[in-house]
């Protein structure tokens, strides 16, 4: 059984069509990537899999563990194992970073039936992931995001992840506005999570990531659709020709 | 005027009963004080939502019903009634039922010395000089009915007196229980009069609240003189959690010497209407004066905050900060008043009024009122009305994190902000228990409505003067 099967996914938002019909299947230690153009639906794709409300699925179906994704609320597919890292990760004044992945990480156990970690336990854990994506521990007693630089938010969704331990980890965009040291140190920490049994689907518009995050396989989404599938070579054969080649082709290809 | 001469009958019987047998009626400086106040409000009545300072707060309920004071025999109410009311760490608790205070179950045990803490009515008996220096010297009765109403009926209530350079560690706590008679008989009245001297240099925390022990009417009229001599740090907290039915009104007057730091924490999480005033007057150079308060209110409530912040000094600072939560038809009001006299220069006051309706329902009445007499001041304020972030209501959902978990966290995180701006301390961990405590049952009665949430346009009332 496929980790996600979605097939014919249509999804709106205000009544605006975004997603026209994708189809798209990840085994479980498979790293797929999406990329695309600006508007293309990527991050679209991205929400209506973690579950945003505002999103609208008007057709098809998204199996997640041969469970009904689109069934489930977003608080439900986080504690069955789906992780979204922001694009634009939110700034909560007056709840602590600490306390609020420990929150997030007993209602996860909780919900799996196991025990709740206390702050004894708790601690050395975080600590170790601290290290893996080069924190400094005193970040972690403000509030979630208040005051980090965009580094170090994109940086805070990974260490989140590591923590969260997801079987679908949805990257959306973590690259955007990166320098190339800390874009290396998210690489670092996203490919240390990289195992057999976890999926993950890296949304990006620049190929760039992908030197670091090596997918097994690129697709390209254009207008809503995925217009194209392959391998990693695909990634920098867009780099050197561009979306608009492939818009084209397809534009080609319909008429 | 809506006073009706039925309702002002029956303040007239009262007030003669009163005055046969009150606290020190037989000195006539008091007896003037009372009589005075009472033939001002007999003069003037219960305001009208005519007059400016109660635009957004109609009273007519308070009004138009007769109140009673309650007798003096002992009550029915137990240790175990209020066992789970008790501030930890507090070193002294003064009980008043229905107004009047009970020795039974107050208890004093580990006041240090330097402090003087004591019902106003057994002071009266005791040392009545030491209040006529104080008593009625600061608070308005001219301007305010509820005021000059206390006051005819001042006879009971807090005295906290706190010699010079005396630090008393922990927090004096004045509780005031409301109960009701099951005889059918005319509703409550109270008019707790308290009065707290904390003399030069000196540091004293003092905390009243009030709660019901039933769901029955009550109107409560509170006023609290509150003098800080040079160089005084007060920290003073009003905690209003009576029962949906309670009218509330108190009245907190601060008069700051030299140097003095007084805070003022205002946490409103019951009643039915409640108006809570806080009148503090910077008197001497170089004063501070935080005011800070929260406001949560559901169902039907009305929660009215009218501050006036006066700067007769130069060199003092004032900061306001009111945050409100309002869920169902709740009605939130924050008025905001500071006058900067003539002389006070180098003023730096400043206003912040943050509200979160949570029902397209709730209201909020903001007003921001500036009246600056001096030329070399700095003076801000803003108001905010915002709903919960839906944005960040996600991004903790997507963590795994339940609803109505996360609408609790983010309420509280808002909550937080008033929170923070206390010491920490006896008092602020007894509202930091009792603010989660609200915010919890607020989450089950926004579970209920929830299918009515939805953002769309609200009521929104902004509007400034000066």
């Amino acid at each position: 059984m496929s980790l996600l099967e979605i097939k014919n996914l249509h999804a709106s938002v205000d009544g605006h069509e975004i997603l026209k019909g994708i189809d798209l299947t990840i085994n479980a230690g498979e790293v797929h990537s999406i990329m695309g153009p600006n508007g293309s639906g990527k991050s679209t794709l991205a929400q209506v899999l973690s579950r945003h409300p505002a999103y609208e699925v008007t057709q098809g179906q998204a199996l997640y563990n041969g469970k009904d994704l689109l069934e489930m609320k977003p608080e439900e597919a986080a504690c069955e194992g789906i992780f979204l890292a922001f694009q634009y990760p939110v700034e909560i004044p007056g709840i602590g970073n600490a306390y609020f992945l420990r929150s997030a990480l007993n209602a996860i156990r909780k919900y799996k039936g196991e025990d709740e970690m206390d702050a004894m336990d708790f601690l050395p854990m975080f600590r170790e992931k601290l290290k893996l994506l080069e924190m400094d521990d005193k970040l972690m007693s403000r509030s979630v995001n208040e005051g980090f630089s965009g580094g170090e938010k994109k940086r805070n969704e990974i260490l989140q992840m590591a923590v969260l331990e997801p079987r679908l980890a949805i990257l959306d965009e973590t690259d955007s506005g990166l320098d190339i040291d800390a874009l290396k140190i998210v690489a670092k920490g996203v490919n240390a999570l990289r195992n057999k049994d976890r999926a993950m689907l890296v949304v990006t518009h620049y190929q760039r990531l992908l030197n670091y995050i090596v997918p097994d396989f690129v697709h390209v989404l254009v207008d809503g659709r995925i217009v194209r599938s392959g391998g990693k070579e695909l990634a920098l054969e867009l780099e050197e020709k561009g979306y608009v080649y492939e818009h084209e082709a397809r534009q080609a290809m319909l008429a | 005027m809506i006073t009706t001469i039925e309702q002002l009958q029956s303040y007239l019987e009262s007030f003669s009963e009163f005055s046969k047998h009150s606290a020190g009626r037989d000195l006539g400086w008091l007896r003037k004080l009372r009589a005075d106040a009472f033939a001002r409000f007999c003069e003037v009545g219960f305001p009208t939502t005519r007059d400016e300072d109660w635009r957004f707060t109609n009273v007519a309920a308070i009004a138009k019903s007769s109140f009673r004071l309650a007798d003096k025999t002992e009550t029915s109410v137990s240790q175990g009634d209020l066992e789970s009311h008790r501030i930890s760490e507090s070193i002294c608790r003064l009980v008043f039922v229905n107004g009047n205070f009970s020795a039974r179950l107050s208890s004093f045990a580990d006041l240090p010395s330097g402090v003087e803490v004591s019902s106003l009515s057994a002071q009266i008996e005791k040392d009545p000089a030491s209040l006529e220096r104080h008593l009625g010297r600061y608070l308005n009765i001219q301007r305010d009915a509820f005021s000059a109403l206390n006051t005819a009926f001042a006879g009971d209530g807090g005295y906290v007196h706190v010699v010079r350079g005396i630090v008393v560690e922990g927090a004096i706590h004045l509780l005031f229980v409301s109960t009701g008679n099951s005889s059918g008989q005319a509703p409550l009245m109270t008019h707790p009069r308290n009065l707290i001297v904390a003399e030069p240099e000196s540091e004293v925390t003092v905390v009243e609240d009030y709660i019901s022990l039933d769901e029955s009417v009550s109107f409560c009229n509170t006023a609290t003189e509150l003098v800080a001599g040079d160089g005084a740090i007060v920290s003073h907290y009003m905690l209003e959690r009576e029962n949906r039915q309670a009218f509330n009104v108190s009245t907190l007057r601060m008069q700051q010497g030299r140097g003095a730091n007084v805070s003022s924490h205002s946490v409103l999480l019951g009643g039915a209407i409640v108006r809570n005033n806080v009148h503090p007057v910077l008197a001497g150079e170089g004063g501070e004066c935080l005011i800070n308060g929260l406001f949560a209110g559901t169902g039907e409530q009305h929660l009215d905050n009218y501050m006036l912040v006066e700067h007769a000094s130069p060199h003092c600072g004032s900061r306001q900060f009111y945050n409100g939560i309002l869920n169902d038809h709740a009605h939130g009001v924050f008025h905001g008043r500071i006058i900067v006299h003539k002389d006070a220069q180098k003023t730096d006051a400043k206003q912040t009024n943050r509200n979160l309706l949570l029902s397209d329902n709730a209201r909020i009445d903001t007003k921001p009122q500036l009246e600056i007499y001096a030329d070399d001041v700095k003076c801000t304020h803003g108001a905010t009305i915002g709903q919960i972030d839906e944005v960040a209501l996600f991004y903790l959902r997507s963590r795994g994190i339940e609803e109505s978990v996360a609408r609790k966290l983010l309420l509280s995180a808002f909550a937080g902000e008033c929170l923070d701006r206390m010491k920490p301390g006896a008092a602020r961990n007894h509202v930091e228990k009792l603010i989660d405590e609200s915010l919890s049952s607020f989450m089950q009665s926004c579970e209920e409505s929830a299918g009515e949430l939805k953002l769309s346009e609200r009521e929104l009332h902004w509007e400034e003067v000066g």
